[in-house]
């Protein structure tokens, strides 16, 4: 592992992390937890982050609190595109370690979902401990129950027949990619999708159709 | 009865886990929620309650129970027995969270080994207390191997032991704990409901989450998700009868506790589900009584 450089001290430009620690990360967690449960429903953190929640450039801070919620020096979390100031960021408030490459990360946070590497760069899990597998937090441009042009029709646990999203910025090819990933159930990673305080996911479990 | 919400008992962390633990629970539990029926291991705590007492349950409840909570916790069906009332004490004491014996105003309800007969909603989540999370424990020991079973779904062991209860017996023997097949994938341990209860696990609202605390497992399911009991195309899957009524509320769906009344044979039928019951009895319905009222 790399050594960890911290760009600047605590108190001299760090932004701040949930203003509860306690009750803010439960409110956040419950909000990935329903957004896990329910594919493709839109939960929004903006009441529950309040307007003082300022990450750093460039994480937008639905990312920001659920990794705050989630990450701690149990895991080990990859950073595609964020800069000395997010990893500086996580790194002091998580205390997580940063992995080398995408395949040994536990999460990984992706700041431009139009970046985002191919998913088998990812670990999957095997057959007999699919949890060991990577849960990918993924920054978008948008997020919108809307059909029609451009949207996803997702079915599968979770869904009462089928859910429409549209999902702004994300990379061509990626609903054929969540379509392998779907595939080899239940191998394949997990994603949360956050567009500024919005987050809605996509488990491995999802059947993704373009419309 | 709703107990509203108070301040929290001091010099414990909300909810007793540290915040560690319940990030790490957590993690678990949106593992679980992504792979329906696969049973993820996790850090089981020592609780200040000895396993068996619900402690995988209680460890899920606290790492998702949050101030906005109304808390229902019920033991066979009962709000009112010692092991659903000193849980809900122990969140009221430790969350400072309200609770209540009502489903419908609860948002999270702990249960051991029943479902209430209320459907639930899609904004509830059930949190089943697991004795055994393995369904193939009892017909294969070596976790290594159940491990592979699952890895493989290589349930073929599971059909022949209910074909084996069809051969003795003519029916299939199992009555609680009868194992589910989730969105056609996992066989899982509904944990020990009985089976009258199962078709209720089936694309239900609410999300169910499972906690074994001693062989520390979680196990969910999500809303709307397929629950199969396995059966057979010439034994298909049944659930319990009883040819009587609540002797209270007088309802014949219901799930029924018999009751011995006297030493002399005597013995009534009473809802599992008390709230289901009260409920009832308040609306105007009424049972026949039990057998001391009759004589």
């Amino acid at each position: 592992m790399t050594t960890v450089r911290y760009a600047t001290a605590p108190g001299a430009g760090l932004a701040l992390g949930l203003k509860d620690p306690v009750h803010g990360a439960q409110t956040v967690f419950r909000a990935v937890l329903r957004a896990m449960s329910r594919p493709g429903e839109i939960q929004d953190l903006t009441m529950a982050l309040g307007p003082t929640f300022a990450p750093p450039h460039p994480l937008v801070p639905a990312a920001a609190a659920v990794c705050l919620a989630l990450l701690d020096l149990d895991t080990r979390l990859w950073i595609d595109g964020g800069g000395d100031g997010a990893a500086a960021y996580l790194r002091f408030h998580t205390g997580a370690p940063i992995a080398d490459a995408p395949d040994e990360a536990d999460f990984a946070v992706i700041a431009d979902g139009a970046m985002i590497p191919r998913l088998d760069a990812f670990s999957p899990g095997t057959d007999e401990l699919p949890e060991r597998s990577a849960t990918l937090i993924v920054q978008v441009a948008g997020l919108n129950s809307r059909t029609g042009e451009g949207a996803w029709r997702l079915s599968g646990p979770g869904i009462d027949g089928t859910a429409d999203l549209a999902i702004g910025g994300l990379r061509d090819g990626m609903a054929e990619e969540l379509a392998v990933n779907f595939r080899r159930f239940p191998r394949g990673v997990d994603l949360i999708l956050c567009a500024g305080a919005r987050v809605a996911a996509l488990p491995r479990t999802t059947k993704v159709e373009a419309l | 009865m709703t107990v509203p919400a108070t301040t929290q008992d001091s010099g414990y962390n909300f909810a007793y886990l540290d915040e560690q633990t319940k990030r790490m629970i957590r993690r678990a539990i949106l593992k679980a929620v992504a792979i329906p029926g696969h049973q993820v291991p996790f850090g089981s705590r020592e609780m200040p309650l000895p396993y068996g007492w619900g402690t995988g349950g209680i460890q899920v409840t606290a790492s998702i129970i949050g101030l906005a909570d109304v808390l229902k916790v019920i033991d066979q069906g009962a709000d009112d027995t010692t092991n659903a009332v000193s849980i809900r004490r122990f969140f009221a004491r430790t969350a400072g969270i309200a609770t209540t014996e009502k489903t419908e105003d609860a948002t999270v309800i702990q249960t051991r080994h029943r479902i209430p007969e209320m459907d639930l909603r899609d904004d509830q989540v059930i949190v089943y207390q697991v004795p055994i999370p393995e369904p193939l424990r009892w017909l294969e020991a070596r976790e290594t191997e159940t491990r592979k079973m699952h890895g493989l779904a290589d349930y073929g062991v599971m059909h022949v032991k209910l074909y084996e209860d069809i051969a003795k017996y003519g029916h299939i023997e199992t009555s609680y704990d009868y194992p589910v097949l989730i969105n056609g994938r996992y066989l899982m341990s509904p944990s020990p409901i009985p089976k009258f209860d199962n078709p209720k696990m089936h694309e239900m609202g609410a999300l169910q989450l499972f906690g074994a605390g001693r062989e520390k497992r979680i196990y969910a399911i999500p809303p709307y998700t397929r629950v199969e009991s396995l059966d057979f195309e010439d034994h298909p899957f049944q659930v319990q009868t009883w040819g009587a009524v609540c002797a209270i509320c007088g309802d014949g769906e219901s799930f029924l506790d018999e009751v011995i009344t006297d030493d002399t044979g005597g013995s009534m039928f009473v809802c599992s589900d008390t709230d289901h019951c009260g409920r009832r009895v308040a609306a105007g319905h009424k049972g026949p009584g039990g057998p001391e009222e009759g004589e």
